[in-house]
């Protein structure tokens, strides 16, 4: 059994239908990575999966739980599920290692002392140690998306969901970053991401999903996606963004 | 430390940057003399100058006054410092009650509205009056019916109205990113409001709240439409021995050396926003 299921799910914002009969498994451990132009549905996916839209239709399922019943606790889904965001969206008025704390105390019930020990770790694991008590807007951008990655890795999430994490950073920096989703994946760790990173998309994905208008118009593995599409939109896509 | 020497050319621009300073001191220096000249000149010069500083500058009168309005004052200060708090506290709760979210809030919302509507709407004098003449004329037994509880009860309503909408732009001005990153941690509605939300939103109004409370200083003083002996009220009673006006400047006076601090302190709070974002520069 996959340990994410989509299927048939869709999702409007007023006239504008984001996805449309969307269905994707992603199995324990693998790496899926969905590529399109902006506005494809690949952020909405994202944040379906993580409740933070509500779906109009279809089914999303987390270990075999159906995730988009209304009567499910919403708030325990969300804090089995790790989500960095593109503009990393961490808390200004905490500094770096109040940001990672802050849900296992709160949420988790973590003692204090406890949740600082497993913060300072997971600085310490995307090289962040030193910054522990820097404020957010104190650091550079590179920083500030792996400190956003150790908030999410701290819950110890069954999946973790990362959207366009690259995207506000300069080429630089994009590399410290794409470094550690590797060590994540060398870890085991489920990760459902979008990017517009093709090389590292190659690299890491399992699978490789294009979408476009809001459906899934093709997968499989890098290879066959990124070498031999065969919808014409694809094939269009990739060329485009070669150039 | 490196051994970076200042270039000639630095050294020049540095130069220039400081006369120029100099230079600007010196103008406005000169230009603010001449203002307070110019009026003191205007003033001075017109017919009935010398019988307007008998009756509103008299210092001897000021200075035999000045104990009494002082001591006025002090009720002025307690006045406005328990109000502060319980207007904090009433302006938050309406705030967070007008931004609940479910079908269950739906009268805390309406009623939240209906307030800040009511409150912001009536002139604080009437409120004043309704409270101070109103309530113990219904001869209820068990609620007190000192006048300067009930004006108190009057600044405490209108401002908290204020109060509650300035808290509301505060909560709303937290951008909704927060709100996304915080429950796709697990926290919930309430842990978000609190953790995330809350402490931002303070912050950011801070500056205007502030401002509030220099404004909340000076009408402490309307109660003394009700009879209580505040500073006004004293300044009031002194004018009537001998009709010379003196006294309501010291009170005045006293009121603007209250708020003086105050308004320093708004300017400090507000220039210290700079860790917020946006960052300092030249411009």
């Amino acid at each position: 059994m996959s340990l994410l299921s989509i299927r048939e799910v869709r999702k409007t914002f007023g006239a504008n239908v984001v996805l449309d009969r969307f269905s994707l498994e992603v199995e324990a451990g693998e790496c899926v990575v969905l590529i399109g132009a902006s506005g494809s549905g690949k952020s909405t996916l994202l944040r379906c999966v993580n409740l933070l839209e509500t779906v109009d239709d279809g089914v999303i399922e987390l270990d075999g739980r159906d995730i988009t019943d209304p009567r499910i606790d919403a708030d325990r889904v969300r804090s089995g599920i790790g989500i960095v965001f593109q503009a990393y969206n961490l808390f200004p008025h905490l500094s770096v290692l109040d940001n990672v704390t802050l849900a296992p105390i709160r949420v988790h019930g973590v003692p204090r002392d406890v949740a600082r020990a497993r913060g300072l770790e997971m600085l310490d694991r995307v090289g962040l140690a030193a910054k522990a008590s820097s404020r957010p807007d104190d650091l550079s951008g590179g920083q500030q998306q792996r400190a956003a990655i150790a908030r999410a890795l701290v819950n110890s999430p069954k999946l973790m969901l990362l959207d366009e994490v690259t995207s506000a950073l300069d080429p630089e920096l994009v590399g410290e970053v794409l470094d550690l989703l590797r060590e994540l994946k060398t870890d085991g760790m489920t990760m459902l991401l979008c990017t517009h990173e093709m090389a590292f998309a190659q690299d890491v994905a399992d699978q490789i999903c294009f979408l476009d208008a809001g459906r899934l118009l093709e997968s499989g593995p890098p290879s066959q996606v990124l070498q031999n599409p065969t919808q014409p939109r694809t094939q269009e896509f990739l060329r485009r963004i070669r150039l | 430390m490196s051994d970076w020497q200042p270039s000639a050319l630095q050294l020049e621009r540095t130069a220039y940057r400081r006369s120029r300073a100099r230079r600007s001191t010196a103008i406005a220096g000169i230009s603010s003399v001449v203002l307070v000249v110019l009026v003191a000149v205007a003033v001075g010069s017109t017919p009935g100058w010398p019988r307007v500083r008998e009756t509103f500058f008299n210092v001897h009168r000021g200075w035999e006054a000045l104990p009494v309005v002082a001591q006025g004052l002090w009720l002025n200060v307690r006045v406005m410092l328990i109000c502060a708090v319980l207007i904090v506290i009433l302006g938050m709760t309406l705030a967070i009650m007008r931004t609940l979210r479910g079908p269950i809030f739906f009268p805390l919302r309406v009623f939240a509205a209906a307030y800040t509507d009511v409150f912001r709407g009536l002139p604080l004098l009437l409120v004043i009056f309704l409270l101070g003449f109103g309530v113990p004329a219904l001869q209820l037994r068990g609620l007190p019916n000192q006048a300067v509880i009930w004006g108190g009860a009057a600044l405490v309503l209108t401002y908290s109205s204020y109060v509650a909408e300035v808290f509301r732009a505060g909560i709303e001005s937290v951008h909704p990113s927060q709100r996304a990153a915080a429950r796709s941690l697990g926290l919930s509605y309430r842990q978000t409001l609190r953790f995330v939300v809350l402490p931002q939103a303070v912050r950011r109004v801070l500056p205007p709240l502030l401002n509030d409370f220099v404004s909340l200083q000076k009408d402490s003083g309307l109660i003394a439409v009700l009879g209580v002996i505040d500073a006004i009220r004293a300044a009031q009673l002194e004018t009537a021995v001998d009709f010379n006006f003196t006294p309501y400047v010291v009170a005045g006076l006293l009121f603007v050396a209250l708020t003086i601090p105050l308004t320093r302190l708004t300017d400090w709070v507000a220039r210290r926003q700079g860790w917020y974002g946006g960052g300092g520069g030249v411009v």
